[in-house]
């Protein structure tokens, strides 16, 4: 297998991508809140040996455009399970796929998204991500009624204004991953001794308060959770402009990308090396998978009625923010190659099936046999952990010291 | 086997961070890897216990300013374990502790109904207010309430809660493919909620879940704590084992329900319990005295002091005498991340000094004395008696029990004690309900108030 392998994630939402896929004749709407619906998507994508899964979540209900308020329509899926908590539920019923619930910045405390993700990492032995968000709707904020966000209108994307609320949005976003981090770092390595000679259970000098206050709020710590497996869950985040591009270089491992189409994908990967310099990003580069909407079947045929009939039904044309594909497996398989002889620095790509669990099945039982028929693909899990997978080393606690660590 | 003898509830905390853990024991194993909390839910279940129980800090322990080393330390986030034991358990309930100070309400009733749903209707929660001004520092919105504001918050926020939770009527999700309706209207998870403590609106994102209210449990107290329990519980987990002052307890709590217009069986009562066996009397009580020497070390009995006298007692000689000294209760926390073990300190600390006087003890014998107080020591036939005879005489509703070895203390129990109470008739052979209040005996949840699409 080539040096840089290819990395394949999928993006769980609902009924999938498309907005009337829940009336697809394979859908399982009635399902949609229960936890054999879950089981069973994420066993499938671990059947097909992805990377990881992301679950979508939002502490507000969905609404056709992200950036409004809720916006009434009974006629879409609306209402979500807690995203953490059902890739907890699955934990214990997989073992090689890593999992990564959506967490936002905006509304949910830093200290206990670093408890949940630092358990969830223990639970899973090692397969936790964190799939940063933030939170822009102003209703999302009345539901917390601790902070009121200035409005945010599609019409007024680049005005000053806008653009610095949503730059405050993003520095609290990049504190909280850093006061996350630190508090999966505050647990040295070998904290618990239970040194029965001493009477003690744990090394305190091991323990360290992360200190950390900035704008927007302060953490004392240490966290109440002993160090991951992993050290470092995997913390990825999607962007689609400068800005964005910046905060993953600041903070993430792995950022998902946007490109309309392979001619895209180098200038976007120049995007996120500039991001990086421009941050002073140290340590291992971002990984940068690019995100596409996928409707597939054998022949291709059947994907593209699927979305057309889907498509009426919505009475609209299926559009993304992500480029959108339908078609056979075969052919998706040479997008996959395409977009990746264009930038060998594109890693992979995180598919929303637009129909669910009709897509992902074929993406598990149709692409990626196709893509291993090819080379292209690992034919079995080679990696314990998540980091692994993506080739990241298990990170040291910032806080051991040399002399510990060379104890 | 008589269906008319009242049937006990049975419980099983994880050891948290605690003193009651003896580590160094052989069979101590890990109490954060997931295999732990496996072995001991699967016990639980495997006796058919009611509800599996995990308590909270939200901070590490610290004495003066050093972090605590001697005890077990560090515990995961409860919401996660309970989320992926729902996974590999069926029948049994997932209780979590979980305050109501570091907490806003949105995020805590889709944590609770995302719990339930995934469940199939096992989750409950157990109101605590926070109790100490340092885990602050944890949180954005930092600091602390006071002691009054605590349960006014904690009061709105389970009414806010609740009102989430109903804001979604059973029938809200239509799914209808054909029509192309997905929810029955659009005032789905409408909700306003203001008070003193919140003024939050908007639409709340989960569906109703299959207990519609999951089991809400408190741990309190105080006179407002009871009052707060008999206005909002469903159950309370309480510290009083001892068989007359756990009737006290019931009798004051049941009460204090009954004058809040709700039916007192309503509310059920469950001390926390430890249950030390053997074969023989005298084994029982050789493995009791073996436990409790190695849970009260001499280091142990000092912490335990100083959270009475809420100072220093380095200097104090744990086999000397209970100190002479003064407790200084107002004085900045000396430890902190801990519930505090009384309610007047002073008069803890006199009733400490007589039972050294009287009987003769030093400090850790005292302490060793007292701390002794939630454990059922003796043969399986005589603890399954005892058990029964604090239900059948009204002094409990069942227990909550707990280990001093982690995970597999339960396993003794579940094997040896419940099969005597299944014996008896006065517990369940198999799982009857489909929700934990069901298996509770609770009523279904009233809605709150009807919600706005109604
Ligand atoms: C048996 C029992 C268990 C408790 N467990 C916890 C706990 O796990 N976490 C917590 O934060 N507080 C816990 N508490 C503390 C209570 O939440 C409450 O803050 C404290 O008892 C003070 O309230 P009160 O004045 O009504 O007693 C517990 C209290 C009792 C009596």
């Amino acid at each position: 297998m080539s040096e840089n392998p290819l990395h394949l994630a999928v993006a769980l939402d609902g009924a999938g991508w498309h907005p009337a896929a829940w009336r697809d004749p394979n859908a399982t709407p009635e399902a949609l809140f229960t936890p054999g619906y879950w089981t069973a998507l994420v066993q499938a994508a671990e059947r097909g040996l992805l990377d990881f899964a992301t679950i979508e979540d939002a502490l507000g209900l969905q609404s056709d455009d992200h950036l409004s308020r809720t916006d009434r329509r009974t006629d879409r899926v609306r209402g979500r399970l807690d995203a953490e908590l059902i890739a907890a539920f699955t934990a214990p019923l997989t073992s090689r796929i890593g999992l990564v619930p959506t967490v936002t910045t905006t509304h949910t405390e830093p200290f206990h998204i670093a408890s949940a993700l630092a358990t969830l990492d223990h639970n899973s032995l090692g397969r936790a991500g964190w799939r940063v968000q933030t939170s822009v709707r102003t209703d999302e904020a009345a539901h917390f009624g601790r902070r009121a966000l200035p409005e945010i209108r599609r019409e007024a994307l680049g005005t000053p204004e806008v653009d610095a609320a949503v730059a405050d949005l993003f520095e609290e976003a990049a504190d909280a991953v850093e006061v996350v981090r630190r508090l999966w770092d505050s647990w040295e390595d070998g904290t618990e001794i239970r040194d029965a000679a001493t009477n003690r259970f744990l090394d305190r000098d091991k323990l360290h308060h992360v200190d950390f206050s900035g704008r927007f709020f302060s953490v004392r710590g240490p966290s109440i959770v002993p160090r991951p497996p992993q050290g470092q869950p995997l913390v990825v985040a999607l962007a689609h402009a400068r800005a964005a591009y910046e905060l993953a270089a600041r903070s993430a491992d792995v950022v998902f990308t946007t490109p309309r189409n392979a001619a895209e994908v180098p200038g976007i990967v120049a995007e996120v090396r500039a991001a990086e310099q421009a941050v002073g990003r140290t340590g291992a580069p971002l990984r940068v998978l690019a995100d596409l909407v996928v409707s597939v079947d054998d022949d291709g045929q059947e994907a593209q009625d699927r979305v057309r009939r889907l498509d009426e039904l919505a009475e609209q044309p299926l559009r993304s923010d992500a480029a959108v594909v339908a078609g056979s497996a075969t052919e998706l398989a040479d997008l996959v190659q395409e977009w990746r002889a264009a930038s060998p620095e594109l890693d992979g790509f995180r598919l929303r099936p637009a129909v669910l669990p009709t897509d992902l099945d074929a993406i598990a039982d149709g692409l990626v046999p196709e893509l291993q028929r090819r080379g292209a693909f690992r034919s079995a899990y080679d990696t314990d952990s998540l980091r692994e997978r993506f080739g990241l080393p298990r990170p040291a606690s910032r806080y051991a010291t040399n002399e510990e660590v060379a104890r | 086997m008589s269906a008319d003898r009242k049937q006990v509830i049975l419980g099983a905390y994880f050891p948290g961070v605690n003193h009651d853990t003896v580590w160094s024991d052989p069979a101590s194993g890990s109490h954060i890897d997931f295999a732990s909390f496996e072995h001991w839910a699967r016990t639980a279940e495997r006796g058919k216990l009611d509800l599996l129980f995990l308590a909270e800090g939200l901070r590490l322990r610290t004495r003066g300013d050093a972090i605590f080393d001697q005890d077990v330390v560090g515990r995961p986030d409860t919401f996660t374990v309970l989320a992926s034991l729902a996974a590999i358990t069926e029948d049994i309930g997932l209780a979590g502790t979980i305050n109501s100070t570091f907490n806003e309400p949105y995020e805590l009733a889709r944590k609770f109904a995302s719990l339930d749903l995934l469940s199939g209707g096992r989750a409950a929660w157990n109101v605590v207010t926070s109790f100490d001004a340092p885990t602050g520092e944890n949180f954005r919105r930092g600091g602390f309430l006071a002691p009054s504001q605590r349960y006014e918050r904690a009061g709105e926020t389970l009414e806010a809660v609740r009102r989430l939770w109903d804001s979604w009527g059973s029938d809200a999700v239509v799914a209808d493919r054909e029509s192309g309706r997905f929810l029955r209207d659009e005032h789905v998870g409408d909700f306003a909620v203001r008070g003193n403590q919140f003024d939050i609106a908007g639409r709340f994102s989960t569906p109703r879940s299959p207990q519609g209210h999951p089991v809400v449990l408190q741990a309190g107290e105080s006179p407002a704590g009871r009052d707060f329990a008999a206005k909002h519980s469903d159950a309370i987990f309480s510290r009083y084992q001892q068989f007359d002052e756990a009737r006290a307890f019931y009798t004051d709590v049941k009460a204090r329900v009954a004058k809040a217009g709700r039916n007192p069986d309503e509310v059920k009562i469950l001390p926390s319990a430890a249950v030390i066996l053997g074969d023989t009397e005298a084994e029982a009580h050789d493995r009791h005295a073996d436990v409790r020497s190695r849970q009260v070390d001499p280091l142990t009995s000092i912490v335990l002091a100083e959270m009475v006298w809420n100072r220093d007692l380095s200097d104090v000689d744990p086999d000397g005498p209970v100190p002479d000294l003064e407790p200084t209760p107002d004085a900045p926390k000396w430890i902190k991340g801990r519930a505090p073990l009384t309610q007047d300190a002073h008069a803890t600390a006199e009733a400490w000094r007589e039972l050294g006087r009287t009987e003769g003890l030093s400090l850790r014998q005292v302490v060793t004395k007292v701390f002794d107080r939630n454990v059922f020591v003796g043969t399986p036939g005589k603890v399954a008696a005892e058990i029964e005879r604090y239900v059948e005489q009204e002094a409990v509703d069942g227990f909550i029990l707990g280990s001093h070895v982690s995970p597999s203390g339960l396993d003794e129990v579940v094997d040896r004690v419940v099969p005597l109470l299944q014996d008896r008739g006065v517990f369940r052979t198999e799982y009857t309900g489909t929700t934990l209040r069901d298996n509770l005996g609770l009523e279904p949840a009233e809605r709150f108030g009807e919600p706005a699409s109604a």
